[in-house]
């Protein structure tokens, strides 16, 4: 959770009044807000944290972290998904009742 | 240096620590304060590339592990309410509390859900008016402004059926009770990265001067802790205690004042319990009066809760530096990932889950060196 990972803002949109944008990070699309950064752009990296850009990022640096989250599986970490991760740290098989995701959660 | 190889720049790498080695005449105790740090470190290794005169010494920066145990039962009390979705972030799933954890809540039929963002919370609040939507918000710096801002829009919305079950803590009242303490064997910090994102460096330069010890804003990549034990390094053997940002691309001085103030609307600074460590005045944060219908432990008249922690987990001496994880008598026996006696074990941040991680090996064959002496 703690993992901070940057990104690069796709799209920004208004919704429900906030400002919130589509950002890439090495594959995976996610919805983040910025209403702490909100002069960021299209194309620009940031710092994000639990759905939030925090700090802006410069392109060399926020690529070079990607490309070694990446190699370190550390991608796969923050947006896996967690009951499988967690099952397996149990040792458990997953529990059954009813069905969840980030994913989810974003449609 | 045999793990040099894997170093994103290993040529660099090796300047770094070339430099470390000719700067260190004697012995020094560096405190990484984040666990994102102590996994980079344990991983990559760097413990063992350093000078053997230079010690890392992992500190309390792992919110999970941190969250007092009766904090965590008030989660599976109110998570197994039948009219309640209680939303999370993943690595909550298997911290213990007194008996289970949230993984088994679910298992039992609770209503738990696996969140990205605290605004996935909110969202799934509005798709369900009828049922009440618990966020359980824990973490630092990094992570109370996101909280705090779906608390805000939450009221914003008018959206009723959401509330937060606030365990939020700061790292410099932390700093500080780890000084304090009289076994302390801290001489310099290196500084979470992320925290000083948001918050900036103003809260350190007094900590700094008031116990003369460096503090070095550090990142979290192998080359970032690298350049960050080798400033730190240079200011003990100059005796200097300054602070010193070490990870500019991504904190500036003054940090995120957009998120700081949010902080300061919705949240107040109160005492908090850490887990296995006890409580530390004014080292966290509560929803302030202004939001306190939004403050799940209230709604939920949780507040009157109250646990003790298992006597054999160590993990508050872990937390503090005073005992390396594999030197916990339950370490790899009585506690593992499958079977934690306390967060540090389970969480993907805490320091034990790391030596377990990435130790295991060494740890085991040493072991068995050891016995076969017998």
């Amino acid at each position: 959770m703690c993992l901070a990972v940057p990104g690069r803002v796709l799209d920004i949109e208004e919704r429900d009044g906030t400002r919130m944008a589509s950002v890439d990070f090495g594959g995976v699309v996610k919805e983040v807000c910025l209403e702490y950064l909100p002069d960021l752009q299209i194309g620009e990296y940031a710092i994000v944290h639990v759905g939030f850009a925090l700090q802006r990022l410069d392109e060399e640096s926020a690529k070079q972290t990607l490309e070694l989250f990446s190699t370190l599986g550390m991608l796969q970490e923050e947006f896996g998904d967690p009951w499988e991760l967690a099952a397996q740290a149990g040792g458990s098989p997953l529990p059954a009742a009813g069905i969840d995701t980030a994913q989810e959660a974003q449609k | 240096m045999k793990y040099i190889d894997e170093f994103q720049d290993p040529d660099l790498a090796r300047r770094l620590l070339d430099d470390i080695h000719s700067t260190v005449t004697r012995p020094w105790a560096l405190m990484e304060v984040c666990g994102g740090q102590t996994h980079t470190i344990i991983r990559h290794g760097i413990d063992q590339l350093l000078p053997d005169q230079v010690e890392l010494i992992h500190g309390p920066g792992c919110p999970v592990c941190v969250t007092p145990l009766e904090v965590i039962d008030k989660a599976l009390e109110i998570a197994s309410r039948p009219e309640v979705i209680f939303c999370s972030f993943g690595d909550m799933l298997r911290v213990p509390g007194t008996g289970r954890d949230l993984f088994q809540v679910r298992s039992e039929g609770g209503d738990v859900r696996v969140v990205y963002s605290p605004l996935d919370a909110l969202r799934i609040a509005q798709q369900n008016p009828d049922r009440e939507v618990v966020f359980f918000g824990i973490g630092f710096e990094t992570t109370a402004p996101p909280n705090a801002m779906t608390v805000y829009q939450a009221r914003r919305l008018g959206i009723q059926n959401f509330s937060l079950l606030v365990s939020h803590v700061r790292v410099p009242p932390a700093i500080e009770a780890i000084m304090q303490s009289p076994s302390c064997r801290v001489q310099a910090f290196l500084a979470a990265g992320h925290v000083c994102s948001v918050m900036g460096v103003s809260e350190y330069p007094g900590l700094a001067e008031r116990f003369g010890v460096p503090i070095v804003v550090t990142g979290f990549e192998p080359l970032d802790i690298l350049e960050g034990v080798r400033r730190t390094v240079r200011q003990l053997e100059r005796g200097e205690h300054t602070v010193d940002n070490a990870y500019p691309r991504a904190v500036r001085p003054e940090g995120n004042p957009a998120a700081q103030a949010m902080l300061a609307d919705v949240f107040e600074v109160t005492d908090r319990a850490w887990r296995g460590i006890g409580t530390i005045p004014g080292s966290g944060w509560r929803l302030s009066q202004r939001y306190r219908e939004y403050d799940a432990e209230y709604r939920f008249s949780v507040t009157g809760i109250r646990t003790r922690e298992p006597a054999e987990c160590r993990s508050g001496e872990v937390l503090q530096g005073l005992l390396k994880p594999h030197e916990c008598e339950a370490f790899g026996t009585l506690c593992t990932p499958r079977t934690p006696l306390g967060a540090t074990m389970v969480s993907s941040e805490g320091a034990c889950a790391a030596y377990y991680l990435y130790r295991r090996l060494d740890i085991t064959t040493a072991s068995l060196e050891a016995n076969s002496v017998v």
